[in-house]
């Protein structure tokens, strides 16, 4: 392998970048700001590489296309921003029912509508969770830096194949444009994990079959296997079914699914927590003035501390219920009115004191403002 | 069915969930036939739908079947193609998932000229949902949300698919089954976007509502109403008023998406080394 190199590269890069190591070879998207360039950097490098760029009549198509691809085998991503999020949604559904490995990057932008296409904004927090209709799981991982961006999407990948379902990468527009000096790994330093597949003979497969590891194995189309997929509810067969105990039957390992592996899918980052008295929660482009913050604060003998969560969807519920038993108070700063500091609440309402410092009009929220925010509340 | 066919459906599912005398089920086993005769290999023959009661069709046979979204299939389809263009791959579309909400994909795909075959169901209606009006029900005709006739005008699907860039685009019906099957085995030899308009009925939700007799009645006017368009040339065009033509109405092959990208790779490959 070549030795490391220092580059100054953008967040967007460093996540097609990191889609690519981890084995991404099909791309469909549609031009969106501040998310474009990853679908450009995917149009130039994906064929030298053997891959498929696709430019699709709409982010919905482009959210169809990457699952029709996933199903031949293909490890696939698509990006997007803003309203362009809210046209995948039906399909990113279909994703979650069906339980097609993918990745969807959404490089926030300030919302709701066209809102600011050049703006940062974290107010698609609850539309990952939520944005599609129906009870479903899903797994959103949240970079904070250009070189989270590369790993993230390498988890992302590998989180996508093991799991079989959708998961996003939830940057912000900070994040995706944002210019850093980073040494990336080297391809040989990945780790790769690819979906599980069909041994049995054809006539025993059961695409959705209900067993310990709740991760059916996945055939790739044009295999001889010839399995069905729907939206609609089905068994372990796959053919749809419209029986009550079917139906719950396989909604729970749906729902479960992620439960089993927990220790492997939340990760979060602490600085200082252990002994916090104001422990700030901070996700993506925020957690780096947050970080300040705590930086400044306990160099003047404040105890403030950062929880940052990496997966966002699951949250990593049980370590921060553990860290306000500690904490008299919680502060929540976040680009938006008011979203994860309601998940923070349900968590931590008994235990701690929970608020919120929002910034919704453009501009990134400053290590000064979350200082402030703290003496205020000291 | 004979044994050849039989291997081709998903025996255990049938029996299907359309109604008695509903035209799907001519159509697919015309498409059954139609494989059949073109001697796929069935390993790498996948069949993607949308949303609707022709869309169902998948469920019953016997390959990769991909039944997704309402009006989506398309999209899904260009990924199974372009991800693997070893894969033959066919859409079952009904004329509001391919022409309604799906619109846009349709002839979006037509312009790529991505090597599908699509045999879009043409019942005039919107089956599955009760009857509601489609861009294929006819200026005045009675829908559930159209009661006093429908006021709007109707899509022309083949001269759409041409404009769209369509290279193969022809028209069969449910009782013109064995024309439908040879429009269905050219499209399958075109390396391209094949479009196989295949006209069907609806006694339940169209027929019903507009007067229009039995399921015999309905296949009986789908015979005197197609007009093949070989018998056409020779008419004066007082005699195809009213009238709808059937046939290949449209061949023209030119170089397909997916090959050309594997052109572009091998290219940009071979300069790499
Ligand atoms: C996004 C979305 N909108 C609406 C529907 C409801 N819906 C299901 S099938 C259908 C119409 C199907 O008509 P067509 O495609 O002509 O098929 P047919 O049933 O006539 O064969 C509609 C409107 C849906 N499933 N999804
Ligand atoms: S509603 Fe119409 S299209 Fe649907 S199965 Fe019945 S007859 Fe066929
Ligand atoms: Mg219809």
């Amino acid at each position: 392998m070549t030795s490391k190199k220092a580059r100054l590269i953008q967040g967007n890069r460093a996540c097609a970048e990191g889609a690519m190591a981890a084995g991404v070879r099909f791309f469909a998207g549609y031009p969106i700001t501040p998310s474009t360039e990853i679908a450009e950097i995917m149009s130039e490098e994906l064929p030298k590489l053997g891959g498929k760029f696709i430019q699709m009549e709409d982010e919905i198509a482009s959210m169809a296309c990457i699952i029709g691809a996933s199903l031949t085998g293909k490890k696939v991503l698509t990006a997007s921003s803003g309203p362009g999020i809210s046209l995948k949604q039906e399909a990113i559904g279909y994703a979650c029912m069906t339980e097609i490995p993918c990745v969807i990057v959404n490089v926030q932008r300030l919302g709701p509508s066209t809102g600011g296409p050049t703006s940062s904004a974290q107010g698609d927090i609850m539309q990952a969770r939520w944005g599609t209709h129906g009870d479903h799981p899903i797994i959103a991982l949240c970079p904070s830096s250009v070189y989270e961006c590369f790993t993230l999407t390498v988890t992302a990948v590998n989180f996508a194949e093991k799991y079989r379902t959708p998961v996003y990468v939830l940057m912000d527009e900070i994040i995706g444009h944002m210019r850093e000096k980073v040494i990336l790994p080297n391809i040989d330093e990945i780790k790769i994990v690819n979906r599980k597949r069909p041994t049995c003979p054809s006539n025993e497969y059961k695409p959705y079959q209900i067993d310990e590891t709740l991760i059916p194995a996945m055939a790739d189309f044009g295999t001889g296997y010839k399995w069905h997929v729907t939206g609609l509810f089905h068994d372990e067969t796959g053919f749809p079914s419209g029986k009550p105990k079917v139906i719950e039957e396989q909604f729970k390992r749906l729902m479960t699914k992620f439960d089993k592996y927990s220790d492997e899918i939340l990760s979060w980052e602490e600085t200082e927590a252990e002994d916090a008295e104001i422990l700030l929660v901070a996700y993506g482009s925020t957690a780096r003035s947050a970080l300040d913050a705590v930086n400044i604060l306990r160099s003047e003998g404040i105890k403030v501390g950062l929880f940052r969560p990496i997966t966002i969807w699951p949250f990593p519920e049980k370590r921060l219920k553990t860290l306000a038993e500690k904490a008299n108070k919680i502060i929540v700063p976040e680009m938006n009115y008011g979203q994860l500091i309601l998940e923070v609440e349900r968590i931590c309402k008994d235990k701690a004191s929970v608020g919120g410092l929002f910034k919704f009009n453009s501009l990134p929220i400053t290590p000064e403002e979350i200082m402030f925010k703290i003496r205020e509340v000291l | 069915m004979r044994p050849e066919l039989q291997k081709l459906f998903r025996m255990d599912k049938l029996p299907h969930i359309w109604c008695p005398g509903c035209g799907h089920g001519i159509i697919t086993r015309a498409i059954a036939e139609a494989i059949n005769e073109s001697d796929l290999d069935l390993d790498k023959t996948v069949i993607v739908s949308g949303i609707g009661c022709s869309s169902r069709a998948p469920g019953y046979m016997h390959f990769d079947t991909l039944h997704t979204l309402h009006g989506r299939a398309l999209a899904f389809a260009t990924g199974v193609k372009l991800a693997n263009p070893e894969l033959n791959v066919f859409v079952l579309t009904g004329d509001g998932d391919a022409t309604a909400i799906g619109g846009n994909h349709f002839i979006h795909a037509a312009r790529r000229n991505i090597d599908l075959n699509i045999i879009l169901f043409n019942n005039n209606i919107y089956g599955m949902t009760g009857g509601q009006y489609s861009p294929l029900t006819p200026t005045g005709k009675i829908a559930s949300t159209s009661p006093y006739g429908n006021p709007e005008n109707n899509f022309d699907i083949p001269a759409l698919a041409i404009a769209a860039g369509a290279s193969y685009v022809a028209r069969g019906t449910a009782f013109h089954d064995k024309l439908l099957i040879d429009c269905i085995k050219e499209g399958i030899k075109n390396k391209g976007f094949s479009l196989i308009e295949a006209m069907s009925m609806c006694p339940t939700s169209y027929g019903r509502r507009n007067k229009m007799g039995n399921a015999a009645d309905m296949l009986n006017d789908l015979k005197t109403t197609a007009v093949n368009i070989n018998v056409a040339k020779k008419l004066p065009p007082e005699k195809l008023e009213g009238k709808f033509l059937i046939g290949k109405l449209h061949h023209k092959p030119y170089p397909e998406f997916t090959q050309e990208y594997d052109k572009l790779i091998a290219k940009l490959q071979k300069g790499a080394e």
